[in-house]
């Protein structure tokens, strides 16, 4: 616990001293960074302690807020998230050093690390809070650190706009989880997290509307259809290394909520793991579609997030639906498999951001169909992101595999042992994975083959330079945990042990008896992926003898005789997906706008497709636009009167005392 | 584990060229043509073996690397494919997934290595791979779950054992219903009529062959060796649900190996007799398929 402390204190210390201290731009990015890795490292200590079967650590001392106590405990749950968001929080700190370089001489940085600093204080008060109150703390200090950091380029109009959609979603959200505490303080007469989760809500119709408080509250956060609008908004508008970090693992904090919060409510009804497969096909097929339509390299990636999110929920259900059926497999292989892909998409969304963001600084652009042939100019960013995007597609032999493996796993043993309404949920969740993975596919392989492949598409492009080592060093490192992941399945999945016996509150033999159903075959996984790479290092070596004297040339590529065919003959990313979303058309609403060659002459064409949020502008716009003219009736009360104002607070108080000693 | 183990792997490794031999004579027969050789493929191969190679100058090595990646990925998959009584060389619970993952592995790798080359040709052909696959893995997974449940076994090694005669008498509807959702995914994946035809002349209407239409000499080879392999492969599975199992083993294989071939020669006859679809009409073919399948779970419940 002193080590964790010690944590939390040199990110608060680093936070003042970017602010007060420095005055050289250069120093102060060092001082950030090395604050953020110095604490993580030190973090990460007693959370590997904690996952390893060490002793539960435990906090509190009083402190002056009414109902509030500072109460912190590192249990498994804790430090299975509480890894992830360190080491990436370390790694994102070292590649910001690198990429806000180019502001060096634009304006002080001192703020922007000030808000990193505090967003990973915020995040890592988040997972260690027992106290309500102390909670709603630490996550509007996330909330607002990681708003000032979306806002950093706040001199654009679009980036103003992001950064209030996102302060708006967040505080929606915040107030769902208000009314989730409050309700549930009301009930048990207490702000501890461990005195709930002791009692238990026994009502049944309570326990459902506090599910659905926190579904909305927590799901805002981690971004499930249709709450996620913030997302696509704010993770192309902050810079790469702050997305990084927001949709890596600050949209996680919404998924650890969630699982506290059933370790809140009792036995939940089937209706629950029904909701969140349901949530979670939504997010996910919905979240994939959108990022196949999408021509921002970085909103695509923010899409991708959805898709995810979605896929975790989707472990979720299988999960909660085990507890309704009282079956440990389900809960194990269900919860097991939302935790690990919790982790593996820390691990490769961070990746792809990075790799993104270095795309950006490289070019100087994230429009997709202005990119291409970037391998040859960016040889360690293309590799790394094309790490990431095969582990982000669920493909053998890397970790999003393995944890897509064990949701599958769940689903298709529930669904040959369980019958009627459980087992056609789980099928339905089968085909909407299967589908979402082809997709994956598709978007990925757009994603990469486009901007990395092929010929550059703009003539800044074809000047771009490999980034520098400290942006290369993290996108490497993530890269090879991801790599590692995948070669170390069965081990990684055995850590989960801990933390799925406190989520499923299950006797430790039963959790290891189910586990081992999932280790075992991951076992035969990793030694397929072994043969792979070894069949592939054959194949390496028969090529290589088989070329050997022989005449290798270099040509042009076939084009039906054209010898020399401009860059921008290229399919783009547009025409890559165009029968994916053309198919999907009715979802996606994507408005074209076309102007035709027109005579025997044509001068100029054009075609441009734009792919707006169906639920930003379907739902949201309409309901705020109603929203705004009904307020407006109201508008009388404010004249900027500062007398009146304290004449309204005079009344009230008034009124509030009038009606306490009526 | 025995030697028998391999038994599966060598046959396949060995017969799969035979594949599009059969399939090829069978439609110059309907053609009134004598057609080429049965052993055509392996002529072939070991032609493009001897070659040297061109690549373009717009390739990387990704496009170097592509067909090494795929052949080993379908490699790999082929020690997960029982055939006969004669379990895979490698079989655990759940091991199709591990199957369908080694061939998205080895789709991802050939579409990354068609858009190395940046032709627009390459680019077309990558994009409706992408899009018909991405419609083909739901109705491959759920007709899966449909004979996992059937079978009450979740590894492809012991799937086919309880499906068998008396099985086919019971549940013949189910059986059917996935049999036919697994050849319509066999066609879509395998590139074949009516969803890509391999002998278009137009690069514009193809969809595998323009995929790897930049490729040469000993690469090539591997392209064509993983396609007959994978042919091979999605041939086995479907000859294990209809072939009944008599008590001899290797009369079971030597069924199973005669049951392929005439798959081929049925595959063969659907080139024949039919047209390619439009390719707008290709989605609805696929989505049939995964609801046929989804239908055959259902029908099991009871």
């Amino acid at each position: 616990m002193t080590l964790l402390l010690l944590a939390m204190a040199i990110l608060l210390a680093g936070a003042m001293a970017v602010l007060l201290l420095s005055r050289s731009n250069r120093n102060l990015s060092w001082l950030g960074a090395g604050s953020v890795v110095v604490a993580a490292v030190l973090g990460c200590i007693p959370a590997i302690q904690v996952l390893l079967g060490g002793a539960v650590l435990q906090l509190r001392f009083p402190w002056p807020v009414p109902y509030g106590e500072f109460f912190i405990e590192l249990d498994p749950l804790s430090a299975w998230f509480l890894v992830p968001t360190l080491l990436l929080s370390a790694l994102a700190a070292i590649y910001g050093v690198g990429y806000l370089r180019s502001w060096h001489f634009r304006r002080s940085l001192g703020p922007i690390w000030f808000f990193y600093c505090l967003l990973v204080l915020g995040m890592v008060l988040v997972l260690l809070a027992r106290n309500a109150v102390l909670f709603l703390f630490a996550w509007e200090l996330m909330a607002v650190a990681s708003f000032f950091l979306v806002t950093f380029e706040h001199e654009r109009q679009s980036v103003r706009e992001a950064g209030w959609i996102y302060f708006v979603a967040t505080h929606l959200g915040t107030a769902f989880l208000l009314a989730f505490f409050l309700l549930l303080a009301r009930e048990t007469g207490s702000m501890d997290f461990n005195a709930w989760a002791a009692k238990g809500i026994q009502t049944q119709g309570l326990a459902s509307v506090l599910f659905l408080l926190a579904v909305v509250g927590f799901g805002t956060k981690a971004g499930f259809m249709p709450l996620h609008v913030w997302l696509p908004e704010a993770h192309p508008a902050a810079p790469s290394h702050v997305s990084a970090l927001m949709s890596g693992v600050m949209i996680k904090t919404g998924i650890y909520g969630l699982l506290r919060a059933f370790s809140f409510l009792g036995t939940p009804p089937l209706w629950w793991g029904w909701g969140l497969i349901v949530i979670g096909l939504t997010s996910g097929v919905l979240g994939v579609l959108f990022a196949l339509a999408q021509h921002d390299l970085k909103r695509l990636l923010a899409y991708h997030s959805v898709e995810n999110i979605g896929i975790i929920a989707l472990g979720l259900g299988v999960g909660l639906l085990g507890m309704s059926t009282a079956s440990p497999m389900l809960m194990v292989l269900g919860f097991g498999g939302a935790l690990l892909h919790v982790l593996n998409h820390a691990l490769f969304k961070g990746l792809l951001f990075l790799g993104a963001g270095a795309v950006v600084q490289g070019t100087g652009t994230h429009e997709i169909d202005q990119l291409g042939g970037l391998l040859k100019r960016m040889p360690w960013t293309a590799a790394t992101f094309l790490v990431g995007a095969v582990a982000i597609s669920g493909l053998p032999p890397l970790n999003g595999f393995v944890s897509e493996f064990l949701i599958f796993l769940g689903a298709f043993k529930g669904g040959i042992s369980t019958g009627g309404g459980i087992a056609v949920s789980l099928l339905a969740l089968i085909a909407g994975l299967a589908l979402i993975g082809g997709l994956a596919v598709a978007c990925f392989t757009k994603a990469f083959g486009i901007v990395f492949l092929g010929e550059p598409r703009s003539e800044h492009v074809a000047r771009a330079r490999e980034v520098d080592w400290t942006m290369r060093l993290p996108m490497l490192l993530l890269a090879a945990v991801c790599v590692g992941i995948g070669l170390l399945a069965p081990i990684v999945v055995g850590c989960l042990q801990p933390v799925l016996e406190s989520v499923t509150a299950q006797q430790p033999e039963i959790v290891g008896e189910n586990l081992a159903m999932a280790t075992s075959p991951l076992t035969f996984v990793v030694i397929g992926a072994g043969a792979f790479l070894l069949l592939v290092l054959a194949l390496i070596f028969l090529r290589r003898g088989l070329l050997a004297g022989r005449r290798v040339e270099e040509s042009t590529t076939w084009g039906c005789g054209y010898a020399q065919p401009p860059a921008r003959a290229q399919y783009t990313a547009s025409s890559f997906a165009q029968p994916l979303t053309e198919l999907f058309r009715t979802l996606l609403g994507t408005k074209k706008t076309v102007s035709m060659p027109r005579g025997p002459f044509p001068a100029e064409a054009a075609l441009k497709t734009v792919t707006p949020d169906i639920s930003h502008e379907e739902m949201y716009r309409p309901m705020f636009e109603r929203g705004e003219a009904w307020l407006s009736q109201l508008r009388w009360l404010q004249h900027g009167n500062v007398q009146l104002y304290v004449l309204y607070i005079a009344a009230t108080l008034m009124v509030l005392l009038v009606w306490k000693f009526r | 584990m025995n030697a028998t183990c391999f038994i599966p792997l060598l046959l396949a490794l060995v017969l799969s060229p035979l594949l599009p031999g059969v399939i090829n004579r069978t439609k110059a027969f309907f053609a009134g043509r004598r057609g080429p050789p049965l052993l055509q493929v392996y002529f072939d191969l070991w032609k493009l073996l001897q070659k040297g190679a061109v690549y373009s100058r717009t390739t990387t090595w990704l496009f170097r690397a592509g067909p090494m990646a795929g052949l080993a990925a379908v490699l790999v998959a082929a020690m997960l494919m029982p055939l006969g009584n004669f379990p895979a060389l490698v079989a655990f619970p759940a091991d199709f997934l591990l199957f369908a993952g080694l061939f998205g592995l080895m789709r991802f790798v050939t579409v990354v290595a068609a858009l190395d080359t940046g032709s627009s040709f390459e680019g077309m052909g990558a994009s409706r791979e992408v899009f018909f696959s991405a419609l083909a893995e739901p109705a491959l997974l759920v007709a899966l779950a449909t004979l996992a449940r059937q079978a009450d076994s979740l590894s492809l090694s012991t799937m086919f054992g309880p499906v068998s005669g008396a099985h086919w008498l019971h549940f013949g509807p189910v059986l059917a219903l996935v049999v036919i959702a697994l050849m319509i995914v066999l066609l879509a994946e395998n590139a074949r009529i009516p969803v890509d035809d391999p002998n278009t002349h137009l690069e514009l209407t193809m969809i595998h062959e323009v995929m790897v239409l930049d490729h040469g000499g000993p690469d090539f080879a591997f392209i064509l060796y993983g396609a007959a392999l994978k042919l091979w492969l999605f041939s086995a599975l479907i000859v294990g649900i209809v072939l009944p199992a008599t008590d001899n083993a290797w009369l079971n294989l030597l069924l199973a190996v005669g049951g392929i071939l005439v798959l081929a020669v049925f595959v063969g006859v659907i080139e024949s007799i039919m047209a390619r679809l439009r390719l707008v009409i290709v989605p609805q073919l696929l989505v049939g398929a995964g609801a046929l399948a989804a239908m055959a779970f259902l029908l099991g419940l009871n």
